[in-house]
């Protein structure tokens, strides 16, 4: 049995449009087309950069999909078409895309794994914001809350990320001089996501992620490193556990101990306690809350569980020591349940029956208010 | 603090400094490389002649004696000030370049040391000379010859190099970009030369990660900068800052282990801090020191605060550092009311910051 090779996947990481990730990313593909590769190009977003098309010029490029909804057509990558084409190589711009619904797959990273298991290789283009586990980041950063979302695993998985680097100066005179969009979308971008504080600070996040991708790839000598970096001082054996509520800041909570179970190499785990198994007992909206969050960890490849019981702190304490969890991470509690007897003080009972590990209180990291 | 200017702060703010600053010095900015042929002194040339284009003086200080077709070819439509011959070896003609003083000026290898009895024994110096009077510079700089990271770099390549450049003039740049591009690797190998490529893969993995931190922290610095300069209180996150907070009873080695571990694994920055207390015992005092010790040998910074109130003195200080995550111990004896414990009103009030307690 003849397996193939799954298709090798490359990520150009930037931090704002315009860096010249696409640009990169078609150099290299003239370049490999040049060594006698069979490229394609799967999508391509022109933003009308003359620079970026000419970089276009000769190279292949399998036709969208066009998908109508709600009376207005679409244009999809053709992930069909490009299975039956079967290139060696293929370019796939902006990563982090949602298809539109009628598509086969809701997101493009989900075309781009069908691709890569029929063994073609990838090399695609994304933002550092999009990533899910730095979305409250993000958020505090730039008051956007982006919708468009990888989970963390996909990126970790691809072969090779590289960092498109440019400073924000020379980007804002790229915007300035009309080089990433029409003049009339300048005057807004500036006064949105291109401000020069935001700019700096994306770039110092993909600077620090793409770093921290290498981490997972890179030299592994045990005299260079300082202790932390190799599993010596015992990073390896810590188990992280989270607990699953029906409130929204649950969401938080996932994003942040996947985020440092990642760094730290350390399994994850994600409870929902709950008087009965079947969550068909809570009360509707509950329930419906409680779903979504343990759909979300799964999506971020947690392990989730529904632990039966009635005493939250106790059911899950115990469900931490069987399992030797090291860490436990929990939600901020809002204001009004400090108050004592009051919403149980679950906070505390965790705190006092997890002797033997850590508690980590997430906070949300909120962008500061516009009006006051 | 006033509300008004903090909202407007980090851009038009940081165009009046940029306005305030730039008639009389010049700027400095530096291109990153991880190691050599990763296509530093194209990036910089490149940069010159899209300068040149635009209308802008440009002359290149220093330039490597050999270089690449390629980066000769950029190098053939620019004007050279050469390199001035010393018994002892050459050196940038800085003279010239300042009595010729153009808009900009490319130096490439900041490391390099000047023959001795000149003004400046360092090239990065003379770089330094040129920007104070007004000159734009560009430089490149590869990691290896960074002091700091020398060492670093030097077990994982195993090269020695003896001229090198501190890492405060790599902050002091007021632009700094990363030259990131995989080297060149030829396509049909044998399978020893492919294990080969493989070896030097996962070192060139090692080199970029140091590279990308490192302008990481240039570009942390010149955020705090902006924005401690313009009294911003607003902090980004974007580095992890951990603040470890001791008291003598505390089970500081767990502690302070845990948070190198994660500062590691996050190259986050790692604080120690102590709140100054009136009357300890002896031994309390002791074992204090002996904390300390260990969080200064285990490389956290020491702070010790002083306050009548440790927690508002512990959170005023996370909150003007902008501290992401604070660390601390709890004692197994919980208050019978919770508002009174203090952990408990660290925890309430530690709002914008994750709180990680310790068991002891």
């Amino acid at each position: 049995m003849a397996e193939k090779h799954r298709g090798k996947l490359k990520l150009y990481m930037g931090y704002a449009p315009g860096v010249g990730k696409t640009y990169q990313m078609l150099e290299e593909g003239q370049t490999l087309k040049g060594e006698g590769v069979d490229v394609v190009i799967g999508y391509f977003e022109p933003h009308g950069r003359k620079d970026t098309i000419a970089k276009t010029e000769g190279l292949e490029t399998v036709p969208r999909l066009q998908i109508s909804y709600r009376g207005s057509v679409f244009e999809e990558m053709n992930a069909e078409a490009i299975l039956f084409r079967q290139p060696g190589t293929c370019l796939v711009d902006e990563f982090a895309h949602t298809n539109i619904p009628g598509s086969q797959r809701t997101k493009r990273w989900e075309d781009v794994e069908v691709l890569r298991d029929a063994g073609i290789n990838i090399l695609t283009t994304m933002n550092v914001q999009h990533l899910e586990s730095l979305n409250d980041q993000v958020w505090e950063i730039t008051g956007i809350r982006v919708r468009e979302t990888i989970p963390d695993w996909v990126v970790q998985q691809a072969d090779e990320v590289v960092i498109v680097d440019l400073s924000p100066r020379a980007l804002l005179h790229r915007l300035e001089r009309g080089v990433i969009y029409d003049r009339e979308k300048v005057v807004r971008a500036l006064q949105n996501f291109f401000r020069e504080s935001t700019l700096v600070a994306l770039r110092e996040m993909a600077l620090r992620e793409t770093a921290h991708e290498l981490e997972h790839r890179g030299f592994k000598d045990e005299f260079l490193l300082t202790p932390g970096h190799s599993g010596k001082d015992g990073s390896s054996r810590h188990k992280i556990l989270l607990l699953v509520t029906s409130e929204p800041n649950t969401a938080m909570v996932i994003r942040r101990a996947r985020r440092v179970s990642d760094y730290l190499q350390a399994e994850c785990f994600a409870v929902a306690v709950n008087p009965s198994s079947d969550l068909g007992t809570m009360p509707e909206k509950h329930r419906e809350a409680m779903e979504k969050h343990l759909n979300f960890a799964r999506n971020l490849r947690i392990e989730t569980r529904i632990l039966e019981g009635s005493d939250e702190a106790q059911v899950l304490v115990d469900f931490a020591r069987r399992n030797q969890i090291t860490q436990i991470f929990l939600a901020r509690p809002r204001e009004r349940s400090f108050m004592p007897r009051w919403h149980g003080g679950l906070l505390q009972r965790i705190v006092r029956l997890a002797r033997d590990m850590q508690v980590i209180i997430v906070s949300e990291r909120e962008p500061e208010p516009d009006q006051g | 603090m006033n509300r008004e200017a903090r909202r407007k702060t980090p851009d038009e703010l940081l165009r009046e400094l940029q306005d305030e600053e730039s008639p009389p010095k010049g700027r400095l900015k530096i291109f990153l490389g991880y190691a050599s042929g990763v296509g530093k002194s194209f990036r910089m040339l490149d940069e010159a002649r899209r300068r040149r284009d635009r209308g802008q003086d440009v002359v290149i200080g220093a330039i490597q004696p050999k270089v690449p077709a390629e980066v000769q070819k950029l190098l053939d439509g620019l004007e050279v000030v050469p390199l001035r011959e010393y018994r002892e070896g050459s050196a940038m003609d800085i003279e010239t370049v300042l009595r010729r003083h153009p808009e900009v000026c490319v130096i490439d290898g900041l490391a390099y040391d000047n023959p001795p009895g000149l003004q400046n024994s360092t090239r990065w110096q003379d770089a330094q000379q040129l920007s104070r009077a007004g000159i734009k510079v560009i430089g490149s700089i590869n990691i290896q010859y960074i002091e700091e990271l020398r060492e670093k770099v030097e077990s994982i390549t195993g090269k020695h190099v003896t001229e090198t450049v501190p890492t405060a003039f790599i902050r002091s740049a007021d632009e700094i970009e990363i030259v990131d591009a995989p080297p060149e690797e030829p396509i049909e190998r044998s399978p020893e030369q492919q294990l080969d490529a493989n070896k030097r893969q996962e070192r060139y993995c090692a080199l970029r990660e140091m590279a990308l931190v490192m302008a990481a922290d240039v570009v942390d610095h010149q955020l705090s900068d902006y924005l401690e300069k313009h009294g911003i209180t607003q902090h980004f996150g974007t580095q992890e800052r951990i603040l470890v907070c001791l008291t003598p009873r505390a089970n500081a080695i767990a502690m302070i282990q845990t948070a190198r571990m994660i500062a590691n694994k996050f190259h986050a920055e790692m604080i120690v801090a102590y709140v100054r207390q009136p009357d300890i015992s002896t031994s309390d005092g002791e074992a204090l020191e002996d904390r300390l010790s260990y969080a200064r040998s285990a490389g956290a910074q020491i702070e010790i605060l002083e306050g009548a109130d440790p927690v508002n003195s512990i959170l005023d200080f996370a909150k003007s550092r902008g501290i992401t995550q604070l660390f601390i111990g709890h004692t197994q004896t919980m208050r019978r009311w919770p508002w009174r414990d203090p952990v408990e009103k660290l925890i309430r009030r530690s709002r914008g910051m994750d709180v990680r307690i310790f068991p002891q």
